[in-house]
């Protein structure tokens, strides 16, 4: 069954009078549980469309379909809904909160996105803290870590809502060689011990061989799979 | 750092208010306690012609029967009040005469009434239950000196009655007294028997009553609802008989402290604007600071609602902390302006404490006011925040 779902879309930019056109007539489809991931140079549209899968962005035309619902016309509200109960998102910045521990950040989205008791969440965070390999530094905060050890906390951060799909642009664009080889190693036994979905973009050839299934962009077009 | 701008923007509405409010009190304090009480009753007509000081407008002998019952039914209220006969005479020191306004009182009734006369009084009072003496006669200080008088002087008082004939009766100076506004004036005091001697006047008979509130606060309260008593009292016409009016109907003072609560204000306008804008200022930089952050959470899933109550709670708590703290300073600085004693005088009377304080609903209206206020100032930047677009939010670095 597919999970995600691109139908003939396209994505322009205005810059003043210019169109850029980021995405033309992407045709997409990604079954659950696949590993994916998406190559190409810079600028050749791997940002945007993972953000049109990820809610987060709208295309100018086409359909996006994800779980089964089209997505593309989401107003604000109905997107930060969805991906709240359906989405995880990894980012190559991190985006920890820094004001909050390692502990407090993989329980944010429990609290503040899916209201989840506080008596049910304590386990939940601890096995996911665990499986990532931060229990020992729970009580840190992020400017305490290491780049590895933050891509970690934000993996557990993502999977801890228990999504569908987790989204991931550049994952490891700002870690070293052998730490971004660890990262996308755990997101891959993450995959296949929870069945969730990952697509994650990149430009590093060795990272890419990782992944199970991989689309190519170049230049806004989805030129191989 | 900008909460600090609150802090102290809290910090100066208090102490402003506290020191202004004590400094009006204080002065309204010193014109009621020592020339004019809170309140004071005449014949209907006496105070449009008070520059006159008419004899013809006297209460009778009846009629201070009738106020007296007043009194008796209001004593609940009512500290003290004063008969007094005001009049205009001559003062000579048998080579020169000059015009002088006198108040003839019971010493007993208006040291009651008017606690803080015998501070104006200079020379030491052994009693301030008989400042004035039968045959005894205080002058303003400037006429004194005029006159080149001094305590034990014999001086000849010259008045007309109230049918025109001219009677003359001599005195002692036992005191000077220094007007409210300083060391000018033109008014001295005589004992009420000696006025009844000087003027003719058989029986009892006065044209002034002043009247000692026991809480001064309610003076408004009290004025009507004396008012309300004196108004039963009606002559043959079916006109009043007396007339009734606040120390502020009587005192040109009013105007000011009318002028001081409007400065009062302004600053308090002025203070609040800081306020408002330290708050929108935070809030605008917390937001800027934070636009990844935002595009994170929002990323996420964070509901844009929830996202404008986070930042709302953040102005709210950082103006209930801010007012906290600066209510407490600003309690501890009017505190230590009363440790650190300090005085300042007032025309003759020397050495009054400024005695700072606020009262409790003040420092309630001002929190509520700043609380408010940042409320409201949060709204803007709580709502741009919420209304961000996590793609655009998450591009900003
Ligand atoms: N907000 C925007 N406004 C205008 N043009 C944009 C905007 N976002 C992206 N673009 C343009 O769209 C195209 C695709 O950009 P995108 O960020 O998706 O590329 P990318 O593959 O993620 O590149 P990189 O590897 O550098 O991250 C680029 O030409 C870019 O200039
Ligand atoms: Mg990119």
């Amino acid at each position: 069954m597919s999970l995600v779902e691109l139908k003939q879309v396209t994505k322009d930019y205005q810059i003043g009078e210019m169109f850029v056109r980021a995405l033309k007539n992407i045709e997409l489809d990604i079954k659950e549980q696949s590993f994916v991931s998406i190559v190409g140079p810079s600028g050749s549209g791997k940002t945007t469309l993972l953000n049109l899968i990820g809610c987060i962005d709208k295309p100018s035309s086409g359909e996006v379909f994800v779980n089964g619902t089209a997505v593309n016309s989401f107003s604000n509200k109905e997107a930060a809904r969805f991906r709240g109960q359906h989405l995880g998102f990894i980012f190559q910045n991190f985006n920890l909160l820094p004001v909050l521990t390692t502990y407090e950040n993989v329980e944010y989205p429990l609290i503040m996105v899916q209201n989840i008791p506080a008596g049910k969440r304590r386990e939940r965070i601890m096995h996911y803290l665990e499986a990532v390999g931060m229990i020992d530094q729970k009580d840190k905060y992020p400017s305490q870590l290491s780049g590895g050890q933050k891509q970690r906390v934000a993996v557990a951060r993502a999977l801890v809502t228990d999504p569908k799909l987790v989204l991931a642009d550049e994952p490891t664009a700002n870690l070293d060689h052998a730490t971004a080889f660890k990262v996308i190693e755990l997101m891959k036994q993450m995959q296949q011990n929870l069945k969730t979905t990952f697509i994650f973009s990149t430009h590093d050839p060795k990272i890419v061989k990782e992944a199970e299934i991989i689309y190519t962009l170049e230049d806004g077009k989805l030129v191989s799979k | 750092m900008t909460s600090l701008l609150i802090i102290i923007g809290v910090v100066m509405v208090i102490v402003f208010s506290g020191v202004s409010v004590s400094f009006k009190s204080m002065m309204i304090g010193s014109i009621t306690d020592s020339m004019l009480g809170h309140l004071q009753i005449h014949k209907k007509g006496y105070v449009s012609s008070i520059d006159n000081l008419p004899l013809h407008l006297n209460i009778n002998e009846k009629g201070i029967k009738q106020l007296e019952n007043v009194f008796e039914k209001h004593t609940d209220v009512i500290e003290a009040f004063s008969y007094r006969i005001k009049f205009g005479a001559m003062l000579s020191n048998f080579q020169e005469t000059t015009n002088i306004r006198l108040t003839a009182v019971q010493p007993q009734m208006e040291n009651a009434a008017c606690p803080r006369l015998v501070e104006r009084i200079n020379g030491d009072i052994q009693n301030p239950d008989k400042f004035i003496e039968q045959g005894k006669i205080i002058i303003p200080e400037n006429l004194a000196n005029g006159l080149k008088l001094k305590a034990g002087d014999e001086v000849v008082l010259i008045a007309n009655n109230k049918d025109g004939s001219v009677n003359g009766l001599s005195l002692r100076v036992s005191n000077t007294i220094e007007g409210l506004m300083g060391p000018s004036g033109r008014d001295g005091f005589v004992h009420i028997e000696d006025a009844k001697t000087l003027l003719r006047i058989q029986g009892n008979e006065i044209n002034e009553v002043a009247i000692r509130l026991k809480n001064p606060d309610n003076l408004n309260g009290m004025n009507k609802l004396l008012a309300d008593e004196l108004s039963h009292f009606e002559n043959k016409q079916n006109k009043p008989v007396f007339e009734l009016h606040t120390w502020a109907d009587l005192s040109p003072f009013s105007t000011i402290a009318a002028i001081v609560n409007l400065l009062i204000i302004t600053i308090k306008i002025v203070l609040i604007a800081i306020v408002l804008i330290s708050i929108l200022n935070v809030m605008m930089m917390s937001v800027y600071e934070r636009v990844s952050e935002i595009g994170t959470i929002s990323a996420i899933g964070t509901l844009p609602s929830k996202i404008l109550w986070l930042f709302m709670a953040e102005g709210f708590s950082l103006a209930i902390i801010s007012t906290i703290v600066g209510n407490i300073i600003g309690v501890l600085a009017l505190l230590l302006i009363n440790i650190a004693n300090i005085h300042f005088s007032f025309g003759k009377m020397k050495n009054i404490l400024l005695e700072t304080s606020i009262a409790p609903s003040e420092l309630i209206s001002v929190s509520l006011i700043v609380i408010f206020i940042a409320v409201i100032s949060s709204l803007q930047p709580a709502l741009k925040a919420s209304r961000m677009q996590p793609v655009d939010a998450l591009r900003h670095v």
